[in-house]
């Protein structure tokens, strides 16, 4: 039950190779079964516990300390929007309403047909150009509820969109 | 017209890639750096008055010679920590540094590490940085292939892997400690100091942990020299710095700008002033966790570790949240200290148990229901933090609160029932 499944056996030994210390693998070992999942279902709590020297306790108290770990699946595209100060002077709240409109969830919910999670998140550090959009980790900055909407538009197809503001530092208005 | 230290390379197409890096300078001083004495480093970057742009502002010369040398240590590795956690709010410059310029900021890991005598450093960035990791691993592989990372580094002899490693989510993980302990595995908890990590860090090794911008600024220094750098700034901050501005201005950015520069020349040539027709209210010169200033407080600043102390705040990261008169900063404080709720890592009780309440009452007050009392029990709350945590969380969980009702009480008195 403790032994990595196969398809993420390999990954998992290159990391405990390069880590310090086994417990050191945790963050890392964790992302993978994230990245690869989705999600972090129970019976990899075993493999990182093997792995790791961490005792369970330890572990679902380190599961539970970082707000990225997922211990249920979420929807194909998580959404997360920031709503700390200067988003929230950006337009976050705006935004925030509308997507929850337009997806018919509250915030923390996915959508029935499973494509999409709304979160409302802290602070992400783009300050400058809120209100700031995550999907699946890429970052849309200004997202502007007409621009939220062609955002969802790429996404039903499948695509994320282009993010032609990616490599700016100054934003004027 | 500044020499930019730090913003040389914004804007310069593919200088996120090697060939263009080197093309533009980077890299180009390291195999003399490299085969300096490591404490003739240390003297250059103590000379040039370099502080640590994260938020704390401590000299980064005087940090580095903290760590024990080997005979003193055990011959116990050292460690070298890059802070890209960047989670201040307001904050945003590391970022910008990191994609841009991903090649200065390891050639200001190999430098540092060389004067540290550390063998294997790590980038610690925050979880929401998955795309930044992307774009700091293919310049680590590039420079890996370079023989500038890894084995004998340019032939100098001296051996430096630098990998990068992502947090998952977790304010205090960009207080030092707190990245210690995520970086072994653990919640990311500060630790009580002394021991300080420059003694007893990562593993129970000597640990340096220093902020992007701060590692960025360290290989012009030793090209250009301490007194070039001081020629920028003021006696107290030389150099320059990374100013993030927010909030109501009509170019918000990341602006570099030597210390000691007034405040309104950032916010009227750099950051495009105000909204037609708008006045300043208030700003928060150096990230939500410092205090707000009134409007005449500062268009009378400038922006530098002595000034901010004259007038009770600090510079902290250079995070500039400006607010205009639309602004409600009732509202606004009542959005700060529900952060501050949800990024308490919950160990000291002060701060677990007072940023709960700091965050309800606010929004109550905000809401409008509000009593006169709720505004005591507030200072009562933020007053019982300082001083009283493991951490400097506490503090800046409760400088908001204290410096909002010190200098704008008639906003909240307005809004509070009898």
């Amino acid at each position: 039950m403790s032994a990595w499944p196969d398809d993420l056996a390999p990954e998992a030994a290159s990391i405990l190779a390069s880590a310090p210390t086994p417990c050191a693998a945790t963050l890392p070992l964790l992302w993978l079964v994230q990245d690869q999942r989705g999600w972090i279902p129970d019976e990899a709590l075993g493999w990182v516990v093997a792995a790791t020297g961490q005792t369970l306790a330890q572990l679902e108290a380190v599961l539970s300390f970082y707000t990225m770990f997922r211990r249920a699946p979420a929807g194909r595209w998580v959404l997360e929007v920031c709503r700390t100060l200067s988003c929230e002077l950006a337009g976050a709240p705006r935004l925030l309403d509308h997507l929850q409109a337009r997806l018919g969830v509250g915030i923390g919910e996915t959508t029935p047909d499973g494509a999409f999670t709304l979160l409302a998140v802290e602070c992400l550090a783009a300050c400058g150009s809120g209100p700031v959009l995550h999907v699946n980790g890429v970052p849309y900055e200004r997202v502007t509820p007409e621009r939220a909407d062609d955002i969802l538009t790429a996404l039903c197809e499948g695509r994320l969109p282009e993010r032609p503001e990616a490599d700016a530092w100054s934003y004027p208005s | 017209m500044v020499v930019p230290v730090l913003t040389a390379r914004f804007g310069v197409p593919g200088a996120h890639t090697l060939e263009v890096a080197r093309r533009h300078g980077v890299y180009a001083d390291l195999g003399r750096v490299l085969a300096l004495d490591p404490g003739a480093v240390i003297t250059e970057v103590t000379a040039s008055g370099l502080r640590g742009r994260g938020g704390a502002g401590f000299p980064t010369g005087a940090k580095w010679g903290f760590v024990p040398p080997p005979e003193r240590r055990g011959n116990r590795p050292v460690h070298l920590l890059v802070n890209a956690d960047e989670s201040e709010p307001g904050t945003f410059k590391d970022r910008v540094l990191l994609w841009h310029d991903p090649h200065r900021v390891i050639e200001g890991t190999l430098v540092a590490a060389r004067a540290l005598g550390c063998h294997r450093a790590w980038i610690y960035l925050r979880g929401e940085f998955k795309f930044l990791q992307a774009r700091l691993d293919a310049a680590l592989a590039e420079a890996r292939a370079a023989r500038l990372v890894g084995p004998d580094v340019l032939g100098s002899g001296f051996d430096c892997e630098i990998a990068t490693l992502r947090g998952a989510g977790a304010y205090i993980c960009g207080e030092e400690s707190g990245l210690i302990e995520s970086v072994e595995g653990k919640k990311g908890m500060p630790r009580i100091k002394p021991p300080y990590p420059a003694v007893v860090g990562a593993f129970g090794d000597p640990t340096v942990v220093q902020n992007v911008e701060t590692l960025a600024a360290v290989p012009w220094i030793l090209e250009h020299g301490a007194a070039a750098y001081r020629a920028f700034g003021t006696p107290a901050s030389p150099g320059t710095k990374l100013f993030s501005v927010s909030g109501h201005v009509r170019r918000p950015g990341v602006y570099e700008l030597p210390l000691g520069t007034p405040f309104p020349e950032l916010l009227q040539a750099h950051a495009g002033g105000l909204g037609p027709g708008r006045t300043l209210q208030a700003v928060i010169p150096g990230g939500s966790s410092v205090p707000v200033l009134t409007a005449d407080e500062a268009m009378g600043a400038t922006l530098d570790y002595e000034d901010m102390a004259r007038l009770g705040t600090f510079l902290g990261s250079g995070g500039v949240i400006v607010l205009d008169d639309t602004a409600d900063l009732v509202a606004a404080l009542a959005n700060l200290t529900r952060f501050y709720a949800h990024e308490s890592c919950g160990q000291c009780t002060p701060c677990r148990e007072g940023c709960g309440w700091m965050a309800r009452i606010a929004a109550r007050v905000a809401a409008g229901r509000g009593t006169v009392e709720d505004l005591a029990t507030l200072e009562d709350l933020a007053r019982a933090l300082p001083g009283r945590t493991i951490c400097a969380f506490g503090d800046a969980a409760a400088l908001p609160v204290l410096s909002f009702l010190a200098r704008f009480r008639s906003a909240f008195e307005a809004r509070v029932q009898p």
